[in-house]
């Protein structure tokens, strides 16, 4: 990483870690432990099943609402505080401030769902004794989470970039919810007889990021393994989208004046 | 010939104003002038002259609508020139959750420094701004003033040779104006070019070769204070005690004013020893003798004749 991206980076996971956003982890891997115990009690037969859909939804949300909450103050924040004035009179170009701030949130959203993770495997162990072979499966469905945060964390970067917290807060929630639904958006479209309709649907479809593919919670709860193909391909498609939000991000911004 | 410090030619600035209905506003308007190596120079105006304006185009944080700059023969696109310059944003702020030591190294880090060029350099600068007590104190704690001296060491830590610092005395006790005037003046020993802002005349007057004043976003002259401004004092100031019931000599009686047992008279210079004089005749104490300076109000008041001078922004059609 370039020299000057670091330093960002690490300034941002500093602030993350000094706004005791990652003291929260702690109080959740206590919390899905407690569960573990109580969900064990009541749901003979399927306490695995449970616990591991319960968990790994539980830091699926809790990393979204994080790499939404932080990611729309990365660059609004910096902005508003006037801290860039004197950052930006360093050597170091707008683009390269972009990507510390996303690589430095993206570091912290990964500590806090390797934290989340060892939750969940404390509480499955609680249950079961014993690890089993199947659980492997768990790790792909988190890297699949993290695929997904990366790209709602360029999605919030982005609209960091030209617009308030509020607003950006809302068009990314908005996109990321419509690319749950993608594939039920194709759905829609395959059915109408509308051609307009149908245009718009596929385009939309193509168009919006497809957060569908990055679920693999209940294939991993009923211990499946997750395919090979499917793991570089997410991995790919996140790579570029990501990128392309980047590039995005930064032709705004290196154009923008600061108030 | 060498190549100036800093070279601003034609450097126009337009923003929008208005939610529904935009129009353009005119905030700076061909302003061309050069500061040269190694001088102080100041940059003079009332609030809403453009001096803020001009330096943040400087930086890259705004963009031009038109005209050029360069720094040390740079333009200010590129990022290199960032490595020669040092710059102090007006009432700057930073990152609260860091101490100053923090901060000051985050910064080096941008300079190529090893760790422990970087340690050394950090502690060194904190010193010289006299934070060394506080070094390990979060910047959330920090009074204006000490974010002032922060803000300084940031812009010089990295020994450039251009510094800009925008209203470094903003918001500084008496002792803090002087150690940053001091800090300005060990600048120019050193050989830097120091380009600073200030509203403040006698600020200008103490530390620089040549000033620029502007006006509404239109540069007004270019030239040493004295010159430019046209800092001659017009009153003589004396101070002085007189016993209870002294009758004061005719023609300062009537412009003196008492407060307690000190008495402040105000006279044309041209008659300031004969008031002297007078006062010695009656036995009075002479506390102080100093000339009255106008006001940048004054000055831009008298430059443009009225207050058009703060009218400032000039709407332009588009």
């Amino acid at each position: 990483m370039s020299a000057t991206v670091t330093p960002v980076a690490i300034n941002t996971f500093r602030e993350a870690v000094r706004d005791r956003v990652l003291y929260n982890l702690v109080l959740f891997a206590l919390i899905m432990i407690g569960a573990a115990i109580l969900v064990g009690e009541i749901s003979i037969g399927i306490e695995r099943l449970v616990i591991i859909n319960l968990g790994l939804t539980a830091i699926s949300i809790f990393g979204l609402v994080m790499a939404i909450f932080i990611g729309v103050g990365l660059v609004y924040k910096e902005i508003e505080k006037r801290t860039l004035y004197s950052l930006l009179s360093k050597p170091i170009r707008r683009w390269e401030f972009l990507v510390g701030k996303y690589v430095g949130l993206l570091v912290t959203l990964a500590a806090n769902t390797a934290f989340m993770t060892l939750g969940l495997a404390a509480a499955l162990f609680y249950v079961g004794r014993r690890f089993e072979r199947s659980d492997l499966s768990i790790l792909g469905a988190i890297y699949f989470i993290l695929l997904e945060l990366a790209l709602v964390t360029a999605l919030a970067l982005f609209f960091s970039c030209f617009s308030s917290p509020m607003l950006s807060t809302l068009y990314t929630l908005a996109i990321y919810i419509a690319g749950v639904f993608a594939n039920e958006l194709r759905t829609i479209g395959d059915f109408t007889q509308n051609p307009a309709l149908l245009v718009l649907t596929r385009t939309l479809y193509y168009l919006l990021p497809n957060f569908h593919n990055f679920n693999a919670i209940a294939t991993a709860a009923h211990g499946d393994a997750i395919p090979f193909s499917l793991l570089w391909q997410n991995t790919l498609y996140a790579a570029l989208y990501v990128a392309l939000l980047l590039l995005a991000a930064a032709a705004v911004f290196s154009r923008r004046n600061l108030k | 010939m060498s190549t100036p410090a800093i070279e601003i030619e034609g450097l126009t600035m337009d923003f929008p104003v208005g939610f529904w209905r935009k129009r353009m506003r005119r905030s700076l308007d061909n302003l061309t002038f050069q500061v040269d190596e190694g001088e102080v120079f100041g940059f003079l105006g009332p609030n809403g002259a453009g001096k803020t304006t001009t330096m943040k185009l400087l930086m890259g944080l705004i963009f031009p609508t038109s005209g050029t700059a360069r720094v040390r023969g740079r333009s200010i696109q590129d990022v290199a020139m960032h490595r020669e310059i040092g710059y102090l944003p007006e009432q700057p702020y930073f990152y609260d959750y860091l101490t100053a030591r923090e901060l000051l190294d985050y910064y080096a880090r941008f300079s190529d420094y090893s760790a422990p060029e970087r340690r050394e350099r950090v502690g060194k600068f904190l010193a010289r701004v006299g934070l060394a007590a506080a070094a390990d104190v979060q910047l959330r704690k920090f009074s204006k003033g000490m974010l002032q001296r922060v803000g300084i060491a940031q812009a010089i830590l990295h020994d450039p040779p251009v510094v800009i610092l925008d209203e470094p005395m903003s918001g500084l006790d008496p002792v803090g104006r002087r150690e940053v005037r001091d800090i300005i003046q060990a600048l120019k020993e050193q050989g830097r070019t120091v380009f600073f802002s200030t509203h403040i005349l006698s600020d200008a007057e103490m530390l620089c070769d040549r000033v620029a004043v502007l006006a509404g976003g239109k540069l007004q002259g270019v030239g040493a204070p004295g010159a430019v401004v046209g800092i001659q004092a017009p009153a003589m100031e004396i101070l002085f005690e007189a016993r209870e019931g002294l009758a004061l000599p005719a023609g300062l009686a009537e412009h003196a004013t008492r407060i307690g047992g000190r008495c402040r008279v105000e006279v044309p210079e041209q008659d300031l020893y004969g008031a002297l004089e007078q006062l010695r005749g009656v036995q009075a104490r002479i506390l102080s003798v100093s000339p009255v300076h106008p006001t940048l109000e004054e000055y831009f008041f008298r430059l443009v004749g009225g207050p058009a001078a703060s009218r400032g922004l000039e709407e332009i059609s588009r």
